[in-house]
């Protein structure tokens, strides 16, 4: 009774559009959806990473090699800030990592692309961080404290990335016709994952409900990833590139683009482990922190003794 | 030696090594022990290659041949590099990463107050923007060396052996060279020999905090200009502009 009495004025708190902090009371439901969510999107951030690193190397001009330096630092700051969010709600940064290495915690899908050609780091900020932004533009407004304020400070910086990631595209596309060739192979191979980043159909997601109702989500799967098609079509007909989608065409009477349908078989494997790129991501992230432990291990020590 | 091809030496000199440890740094990109640590040492890397455009945009300048940054940087093979073998060398360990950048930014930290005096305006100027961020980095590898120094065995072996590894390519940043003495004599650079062994007072004096031993001069002096470390960094660096000349990005 004194469950349903406190479950019932969180939830009128909720919808009077009050933010949740981690001292509130809230249901174990609610804490547990949010750390998921929220250090999903941490690994996320971190684990994208790997493929736009695969190019800091090879840049082709200091300015490029600056920019996306300062690109792939920003994300892991968002990585930094949103395992910090996640740790109000009582779990820990080793206890996340752990559960990101068994397994057990999931980062976007995206991310197990590889990417193949220069042009991939433009597609990347364009259309990566472009989804990404759309699905966190509606996630200022979630319920949870931390996590809106963490997605206030975010946005900007992924909003500078997608223009940033354009500005390559332009710049590809009126070069040479190699160039022209690496952007149109570009978004050929990030379109479809980009659209996978919004997540399964509505009708098909079982979390979408409970998400809804607590606020944690404020806008669902397939109406963030129309907004984003509506807004990126003609982005891609500006750059004078073809979105690899036959059916893809502009729907009067609805106001929207028609699409074909998502590959969901293929979505499917890259969540489950089985994407062209996951077993890679994983491997390296597991690696770099086994080789960090030394390191981790001595700053300890070196704290401990500091304190004595 | 005339006075501008030595005034091109020295700033292609001071771009080169920061170009190319901002490269080996950039590599360690998603490769830190902790995240932290991997936003700090990006956070260096972006401020080498951001010294690194300044100074080899002047040095193209000096030269006056039309060369841009991007033209030195690109464009130029080994032999060209007249950067100091301590920059190119791998990141082994974080150790490795750690003992050589300490180095550098000691180094540097000597270097730009000296330089924000030089009676060369372009160079003063730059001197004063880049130290700033070279304060900063040896506050933080100064502390990293104390840290794994005195941390646990391990650590202390590991930053131990860094230090003796590397401790080969320093006889390079000890000896002046023509181009050095000449401008130095115009005032537009340091006194090398004075910023040599302040150096090695220095680099000295937080070793030995840190519990460990001055590393043994007992080794073979390269005479070569290069290891055989920045062949492979610049195929790596190089490969769009070599591959596409006629693109540009
Ligand atoms: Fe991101
Ligand atoms: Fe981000
Ligand atoms: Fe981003």
């Amino acid at each position: 009774m004194e469950f349903q009495k406190k479950l019932h004025e969180f939830q009128q708190y909720i919808d009077a559009e009050e933010k949740i902090e981690p001292k509130d009371w809230m249901p174990d439901d609610y804490r547990l959806h949010n750390i998921r969510q929220i250090s999903q999107h941490a690994h996320s951030e971190v684990i994208g990473m790997q493929p736009e690193g695969n190019w800091i190397t090879r840049a082709p001009t200091l300015r490029a090699k600056k920019i996306l330096l300062a690109k792939i630092q920003d994300e892991g700051g968002h990585g930094l800030y949103l395992y910090s969010a996640a740790e109000t709600l009582g779990i820990s940064r080793d206890e996340m990592i752990e559960q990101l290495h068994a397994g057990k915690a999931k980062y976007s899908s995206v991310f197990n692309y590889p990417t193949l050609n220069w042009a991939d780091i433009g597609a990347i900020g364009w259309l990566v961080d472009g989804a990404a932004v759309t699905n966190q533009l509606s996630l200022r407004r979630t319920s949870f404290g931390p996590y809106s304020r963490a997605m206030l400070r975010i946005c900007n910086e992924e909003s500078f990335h997608q223009r940033q990631g354009y500005e390559i595209m332009l710049k590809m596309v009126k070069g040479t016709p190699d160039q022209h060739e690496m952007a149109q192979d570009a978004l050929n191979r990030w379109w479809w994952p980009a659209l996978m980043m919004f997540g399964p159909h509505d009708n098909q997601s079982s979390r979408t409900t409970k998400g809804m109702l607590w606020k944690i989500k404020r806008a669902s799967n397939d109406e963030l990833r129309q907004r984003f098609i509506d807004k990126t079509a003609p982005q891609a007909e500006f750059l004078g590139l073809k979105i690899p989608d036959p059916k893809l065409c502009w729907n009067e009477a609805s106001g929207h683009y028609d699409t074909a349908e998502i590959n969901w078989e293929e979505f499917n494997k890259v969540i489950n482990g089985d994407g062209p790129c996951n077993r890679e991501r994983m491997e390296h992230h597991k690696n770099v922190h086994a080789e960090g432990a030394w390191v981790r291990e001595a700053a300890a020590a070196y704290a401990t003794r500091k304190e004595v | 030696m005339d006075m501008q091809p030595a005034l091109f030496q020295y700033c292609l000199q001071l771009g080169d090594n920061n170009l190319i440890l901002g490269h080996r740094l950039s590599e360690m990109c998603s490769r830190g022990p902790m995240l932290e640590e991997d936003i700090a040492l990006t956070n260096f890397a972006l401020d080498h290659i951001g010294q690194a455009e300044a100074l080899l945009k002047y040095a193209g300048e000096i030269e006056g041949k039309g060369r841009s940054e991007d033209d030195l940087s690109y464009l130029r093979s080994v032999d060209a590099f007249s950067n100091w073998k301590l920059v190119e060398q791998p990141n082994t360990d974080f150790a490795y990463v750690i003992a050589r950048q300490f180095m550098v930014d000691v180094y540097q930290c000597l270097l730009y107050p000296k330089l924000q005096k030089s009676t060369n305006a372009m160079i003063a100027g730059m001197a004063g923007r880049f130290l700033k961020e070279s304060i900063y980095h040896q506050r933080h590898t100064s502390a990293w060396v104390h840290r794994l120094g005195l941390g646990t065995a391990e650590s202390h072996r590991r930053i131990q052996q860094a230090f003796n590894n590397l401790w080969r390519y320093t006889p390079e940043i000890l000896t002046a060279k023509p181009f050095e003495t000449l401008l130095s004599a115009q005032g537009i650079a340091p006194d090398p020999e004075e910023l040599a062994m302040d150096w090695t007072v220095q680099i000295i004096r937080v070793i030995t905090k840190a519990g460990l031993r001055r590393p043994s001069d007992d080794f073979v002096e390269s005479y070569t200009t290069h290891t055989e470390h920045l062949g492979p960094l610049l195929a790596d660096m190089q490969y769009l502009q070599r591959t596409y000349p006629d693109a540009k990005w």
